[in-house]
């Protein structure tokens, strides 16, 4: 099926390739062109764009007009249009093929999205704007907090958090506002092993210090180890559930339970939501706070590294320290607070204006489309499509933690011991079969970790594909072929990066060469 | 379902593969009274063109800035976007690529991004640049938390004059921490006074230039006051396009600058998603927080790019990371990068002597009404206008005869009764002689008729 046009698939002797016999005078191969800096192409009198002449007026600028040379290389219009076309060719992107990155939910992005989100009433609005000049788009941020808030059985939300990061940041400083008005002083975070980095880090911002909880050999929080780390000083736990390892915490609700009991929050890290959206909802299992990430689960677009939006969802004992603004509805329509009134609890204010105002549209734009019946859809799809993928490699790659899992699955590198085979090398690898890599050396808690999520947006004949793609890569490694794996990638527009030397001497810029 | 490629047989032949007879047997961990037996009470899933409508039906009920005289500002500006910028974010190789971690696969984002770099440095006049921030606002917190690294000292003094949404989020990002914020009152703002404040606690300065009323300052001689006491200035932007017209911060001895970048390639978008930039000094770059890319070579020696210096990073780092920021504003950096490429440093120059030009114009039509005052000598495409009515009133009647007229004091200082007649009036190179002259002879009525 792979070989429809006779394509070479036996890529044992690439290396061999007699790559200088096809050399070529400008250096591009074929359709794989290479591209200069805009700084080596263009220069500071090209432009691309014609505005009207200035007339002649006496400046106000106080004095401090810039004199000095800025540099900028500019470059017209057509030049443009081939520089970023040709580099946009450099790249992996969903629209491309499976993105099997391990929670991050690379998933399909409906053009739909982008075209309403473009909509003039909903693009070109400022936000300070009169409210009555944009109650449609106040009337959008509501509809989003009440899907927001139905899908997670949650009463109160904030807009604002504009990644999850963001988001985990406002969930943890609602709970140590609430913990300030308590009058208590707690000084400690609890998160699993498995936790993402930015757990820890917003733990840090918050004042906290954290301390971590071992997972179990079957890569469940350690219910024993939790309950005897939880003491009057602790403030939260941080949970990711479905957690990292793929797996659903299934002891979540006694977690909840033994947190509040000693008078702590739960905060969930939702990052995982896609596993359960539309089928579980976090406020039935006593989550106190969790962020969103629309980028993932809502199919806003991950955009090369952003932007995100990281809406929180807050129990009614967190929901008065919710940050400003928020929407109300009344007789005279909808309107934003974005004072503290006072005596409000709220923490404050996370961003100037109102959040990803963009993002919320597309997001919202997606919900629609599935409808509730679509999102537990959704939910299922991607839980059915990753099990599918572990049951078929689990007799060729080493799966972590017996299934089934959630909406990703874990496999560790015990399959590589002894070929000298890196998961790094395996991965890349899997760039020559024309394939993303999947999330490696994360989660920590296994040892060279592979953690891949197709999303519902494959078919299973897309799984298939890639399955085999995967066996075949796995008899490569058992068979000894290691230069497969240490020179690659031998296929991409370049080989593989040197991060050492870029780290060591950081040159983070264009300069004009000397 | 159109988003959903199985089919029932499918799902049928996988589940068979995996052993089990139904979806739910795969929820076996979630607990029974968790797992819904019905759907959420939400609509069910819409056709296309039901969206479509939906989504047009909310568009309809608000006044967009492009149809109408426009004249709103305060940290987000109308500019003209070049229809290249929308097209070319849209190609699926930039919309849906995640962050560039697999760099022999995303050179297209890396490039980009170092182009991006190089120019952030380039207009603010500072050495590097980091790959961006959510925004302006956050990027302010995050500077004077780095200041604080930096410095080693805890204690910001803020401009009375900083955009005061900048204020609230750079107190809520310290909140928690144990730094100081000294806020200043809105009338203490010039260098001078905040030079006075300076004492051996203090990590950094807060200023911003133009100002959040447009005044436009030379900060030189706060930063020489600063560094004399090895502490950081820190300068912020809001309208980035001022930067073609205006002395660069670096000249005036800025160590941090932040911007809100949206002016260059991204749309007003109703408060987000922008763009902020983070440039700083070589010496200070591992104090930086946020993603950062940098040249490096591949295994055949080709030249490439790489996200680079992680070992400051969250997922490294974890608790001691210099920021929990995970993402940046990617393709928001990406429209900046492309508009900014289009413009040139020609372009870019012009662009901003444009704005400024109609900025003076109108400021002297306004000036010119009985009544009405202009409170800056100095500014760049932005001003404060005193009137001798209620502002948020006379900007409600304008938007009835759909004028967007500018933005009322009152709206960011509720309390402050002074500012109570005040309001903010951008130009930018949107505006037309018509547009100006419609404002004019409306707000004269009003007032007038006062």
């Amino acid at each position: 099926m792979l070989n429809k046009q006779g394509r070479q698939t036996d890529i044992v002797n690439l290396t061999e390739l007699p790559q200088d016999s096809f050399a070529t005078h400008s250096g591009n191969r074929g359709l794989e062109q290479d591209e200069l800096l805009i700084y080596e192409i263009g220069d500071t009198e090209r432009t691309g764009v014609d505005l009207e002449e200035v007339e002649n007026f006496e400046n106000r600028l106080g004095g401090i007009t810039r004199e000095d040379k800025i540099g900028l290389a500019g470059l017209s219009e057509p030049e443009t249009m081939r520089h970023y076309t040709r580099l946009s060719r450099m790249n992996y992107a969903i629209d491309m093929g499976l993105y099997p990155l391990g929670s991050c939910t690379m998933k399909h992005n409906p053009r739909i999205n982008e075209k309403v989100a473009r909509l003039p009433g909903l693009a070109d609005i400022h936000p300070l704007q009169p409210m009555s000049t944009v109650q449609g788009a106040l009337e959008a941020m509501d509809k989003l907090a009440h899907w927001l808030k139905t899908l997670t059985g949650m009463p109160a939300i904030a807009m604002s958090p504009k990644a999850g990061a963001h988001g985990e940041l406002c969930g943890l400083m609602a709970i140590r506002a609430a913990l300030d008005k308590r009058g208590e002083n707690r000084s400690i975070v609890l998160a699993p092993e498995s936790a993402h980095g930015t757990n820890p880090a917003t733990a840090t911002l918050c004042g906290y210090k954290v301390k971590s909880i071992p997972a179990t050999e079957n890569g469940h929080v350690d219910l024993e180890a939790l309950k005897e780390a939880l003491g009057p000083d602790v403030a939260a736990i941080m949970l990711t559930n479905p957690n990292t390892c793929g797996l659903f915490e299934r002891d979540v609700i006694e977690i909840a339970d033994a947190v509040h009991d000693i008078g702590g929050y739960f905060y969930c890290d939702g990052a995982n939501f896609n596993a359960i959206v539309g089928k579980v909802r976090p406020g039935d299992l006593g989550v106190d706070a969790m962020h969103i990430n629309l980028h993932k689960t809502f199919s806003t677009p991950h955009g090369g590294g952003g932007p995100g939006a990281g809406p929180v969802v807050l129990s009614e004992a967190l929901a008065p320290f919710a940050p400003v603004p928020y929407v109300v509805h009344s007789k005279q329509g909808f309107a934003l607070v974005e004072h503290m009134e006072d005596g409000s609890d709220s923490f404050g204010r996370m961003t100037a204006f109102h959040g990803q105002m963009g993002m919320n549209i597309r997001a919202l734009a997606f919900m629609m489309s599935h409808g509730s019946d679509g999102l537990a859809r959704v939910a299922e799809d991607s839980v059915l499509n990753a099990n599918y993928v572990m049951a078929s490699l689990q007799d060729d790659m080493t799966v972590s933690y017996p299934g089934p899992c959630m909406h990703e699955c874990l496999f560790d590198d015990r399959f590589l011991n002894g070929s000298g085979i890196a998961t790094l090398d395996f991965a890349k690898a899997m760039i020559d079969e024309g394939y993303h890599p999947m999330t490696m050396y994360f989660p920590l808690v296994v040892h060279g970790a592979m953690l891949i999520e197709p999303t519902e947006s494959e078919s299973k004949q897309s799984l298939d594909q890639f399955i085999g793609s995967l066996r075949h890569l796995v008899a490569e490694a058992k068979a000894g072929n290691t230069e497969l794996f240490s020179g690659a990638p031998y296929l991409a527009p370049l080989r593989r990066l040197d991060e050492t030397l870029a780290a060591r001497k950081p040159v983070l810029r264009w300069t004009k060469p000397e | 379902m159109r988003y959903l490629p199985l089919s029932h047989n499918d799902r049928t032949e996988m589940l068979a593969k995996i052993g089990v007879r139904h979806v739910n047997d795969l929820y076996k961990d979630v607990p029974a009274t968790a797992l819904l037996k019905e759907p959420v009470d939400l609509p069910d899933h819409m056709s296309e063109m039901q969206v479509d409508r939906d989504f047009r039906a909310m568009a309809e009920k608000n006044i967009p800035a492009g149809s109408h005289p426009f004249f709103c500002g305060a940290g987000a500006y109308r500019h003209y976007v070049p229809s290249t910028v929308d097209y070319m974010i849209q190609r699926g190789e930039f919309l849906t690529a995640y962050t560039p971690y697999q760099p022999e696969i995303s050179q297209g984002t890396l490039q980009a991004l170092y182009e991006f770099q190089t120019q952030v440095a380039q207009i603010t006049g500072m050495e590097v640049a980091n790959a961006s921030m959510y925004d302006g606002s956050t990027a302010c917190g995050e500077a004077v938390l780095m200041a604080r690294r930096a410095s080693r000292k805890k204690k910001a003094i803020l401009s009375g004059s900083l955009h005061p949404q900048y204020i609230e989020v750079a107190k809520t990002a310290t909140k928690y921490t144990d730094d100081v914020t000294v806020v200043n009152p809105v009338d203490i703002y010039d260098a001078d006074a905040l030079i006075d404040q300076i004492d051996d606690e203090t990590s950094c300065v807060v200023v911003q230039n133009p100002d959040f009323f447009g005044n436009l300052q030379d900060y030189s001689k706060l930063a020489e006051a600063l560094h004399a006491r090895k502490a950081i200035l820190v300068m912020v932007v809001t309208e980035v396009v001022s930067l073609g017209a205006v002395r660069s911060p670096g000249s005036m001895g800025a160590d941090i600058v932040v911007g809100e970048g949206q002016s260059i390639g991204n749309g007003l978008s109703f408060g987000g998603p922008y763009v902020g930039l983070l440039a700083t000094r070589q010496k200070l770059v591992r104090t930086m927080p946020g993603r950062v890319c940098g040249e490096t070579v591949d295994a055949d020696g080709k030249r490439g790019y790489v996200l680079t210096l992680s070992t400051r990073e969250q997922h490294i780092r974890r608790e001691k990371a210099t920021s929990n920021i995970c993402t940046n504003a990617g393709l928001c950096t990406l429209a900046f990068t492309i508009h900014m490429t289009l413009l040139g440093e020609k372009g870019f120059r012009h662009l901003a002597r444009l704005n400024h030009a109609k900025a003076v114009k109108l400021a002297d039509k306004l000036a010119a009404i009985d009544g009405v005052e202009v409170m800056n000598d100095n500014f760049f495409n932005e001003f404060t206008v005193s009137l001798p009515i209620d502002a948020a009133r006379a900007i409600e009647r304008l938007a009835e005869k759909q004028i967007l007229g500018g933005v009322p004091l009152s709206r960011l200082y509720p309390d402050n009764e002074k500012l109570k007649k005040q309001m903010l009036v951008a130009v930018t190179e949107t505006v037309t002689d018509g547009d100006m002259d419609r404002l004019v002879s409306e707000l004269k009525e009003q007032v007038n008729a006062k």
